[in-house]
């Protein structure tokens, strides 16, 4: 039977989940800091990471945003087929990002004109659709902040280069942010599709958890790979602020998605330590 | 003068007033110096933070106010320093032409706590927009601070704590 979900309810959802993700820290990233904080040696890492973690408890507890860069609103939205919405949908959702971010006293981080800049808004949001089984609606809120989206590196690999050109790549891109996107990172990486679906897996990597266990990816060739790279990613010293130490990214998490014969697309999207996302499924 | 004492990699707070100014006001600040024109603010002996802060929710100060990534405001960092600004609150590296300035005009790079902007605003004693207020999260705030904790990055003979 068709379920009817209404465009003023999603509105009222997305606004909720802009406050969720601003105010509240992940759990799975708040416990991967306190691991980090328990394992790091380094003292002016352990004291920034003590930091990082109060700031948190300040953030929840005084409902102000974990970070002042409340990002560009990145909303994934899954329709179950046996939904019909009342009401435009994307205008529900941009309407749901205005009201939660001035709700929340969020920041107006977003400019209609890339290129004259101008007066900042909060929306358009960047809104990702998918269909799915089932009569649920599920959305996710993913504020991203601009000091780390700014890392994103893209590379088009030759379909024959080797497993190590694709880890240097994604290493190098890590070092390449240094301290200025706000370490410890989450590093998200897509790997296959096309080049703007890449991407997309990429950032679509950030919602997955955060863990540092080994078993945290459906194929575990894959959960190998994400693994050494966090192993060598942590070597590079960067650490909390880029100021040393053995924390420099908290978790790798890999897409991966069939492509062309001639290519092998892979971006690399680097979340801060704020790594911000709420869900929700009406 | 103070500034030669701090070392890079030095802790250090800090008390009395600082003014937020990120990539628009950098820009606006360069022109109207450039171009002799009266600057909206005093920038002799001024620290500038580079901060937008988050809307001020009813009943605060001021919202979550962490630090941008310095090197966005590298291009005009040295005009700025030439017209009198002898601190720089900010994250991350910043390059070699601003080191050099920095040592010329005896002034300081610090870093603080990034991506901690709920925990900063803590230390925020008084704030309001005094400046490009058109500039919304951009424009430049005056903000009186107290104990506001800082990391000496670039210190006043050029030394950085990155190296």
């Amino acid at each position: 039977m068709t379920r009817v979900i209404s465009a003023n309810k999603i509105k009222d959802v997305v606004a909720d989940l802009c406050l969720e993700a601003n105010f509240i820290l992940r759990k799975d990233v708040l416990a991967a800091l306190r691991s980090a904080f328990l394992k790091e040696r380094n003292n002016r890492a352990k004291d920034i990471l003590a930091a990082i973690i109060q700031n948190a408890r300040i953030a929840k507890r005084e409902k102000l945003a974990i970070c002042q860069d409340t990002g560009l609103a990145c909303v994934f939205v899954e329709i179950g087929q046996g939904i019909r919405i009342t009401g435009d949908l994307k205008s529900a959702i941009n309407k749901g990002v205005e009201s939660g971010y001035k709700k929340g006293s969020l920041r107006n981080s977003v400019v209609r004109d890339p290129l004259q800049r101008g007066k900042s808004g909060y929306q358009p949001a960047i809104i990702h659709i998918d269909m799915a089984g089932g009569n649920k609606l599920k959305i996710t809120v993913l504020p991203k902040g601009f000091g780390c989206e700014n890392k994103t590196q893209l590379k088009m690999f030759r379909p024959t280069a080797k497993i190590e050109e694709i880890k240097k790549f994604i290493v190098e891109a890590v070092r390449a942010s240094g301290p200025d996107a706000c370490p410890p990172y989450i590093v998200g990486v897509g790997i296959g599709g096309s080049a703007d679906y890449a991407c997309f897996l990429a950032k679509k990597a950030l919602l997955r958890r955060v863990t540092t266990s080994p078993r945290h990816h459906v194929t575990s060739r894959i959960s190998k790979i994400e693994q050494d790279l966090l192993k060598q990613i942590n070597l590079l010293n960067i650490g909390p602020m880029g100021l040393g130490g053995k924390t420099t990214a908290l978790a790798v998490n890999i897409e991966i998605y069939p492509t062309h014969i001639a290519g092998l697309p892979v971006c690399v999207n680097i979340s801060c330590h704020a790594l911000r996302s709420a869900t929700a499924e009406i | 003068m103070r500034n030669l004492k701090l070392k890079a990699g030095d802790r250090f707070l800090l008390n009395g007033i600082i003014y937020t100014a990120r990539d628009q006001a950098h820009k606006r600040l360069a022109q109207a110096i450039k171009q002799h024109k009266k600057l909206p603010i005093n920038l002799k002996g001024a620290v500038i933070y580079y901060c937008g802060p988050a809307k001020t929710p009813r009943g605060k100060i001021i919202g979550s106010c962490g630090p941008t990534t310095s090197s966005r405001m590298d291009e005009f960092t040295p005009a700025l320093l030439e017209a009198g600004v002898k601190g720089m609150v900010g994250k991350g590296v910043r390059s070699k032409e601003v080191a050099k300035a920095i040592k010329k005009y005896q002034a300081i790079y610090f870093l603080t706590y990034a991506g901690c902007g709920a925990l900063l605003a803590k230390y925020v004693k008084k704030a309001a927009p005094v400046a490009y207020k058109d500039l919304g999260p951009e424009a430049i705030y005056k903000l009186e601070v107290k104990d506001f904790p800082l990391i000496v990055g670039i210190d006043a003979r050029g030394r950085s704590i990155y190296e």
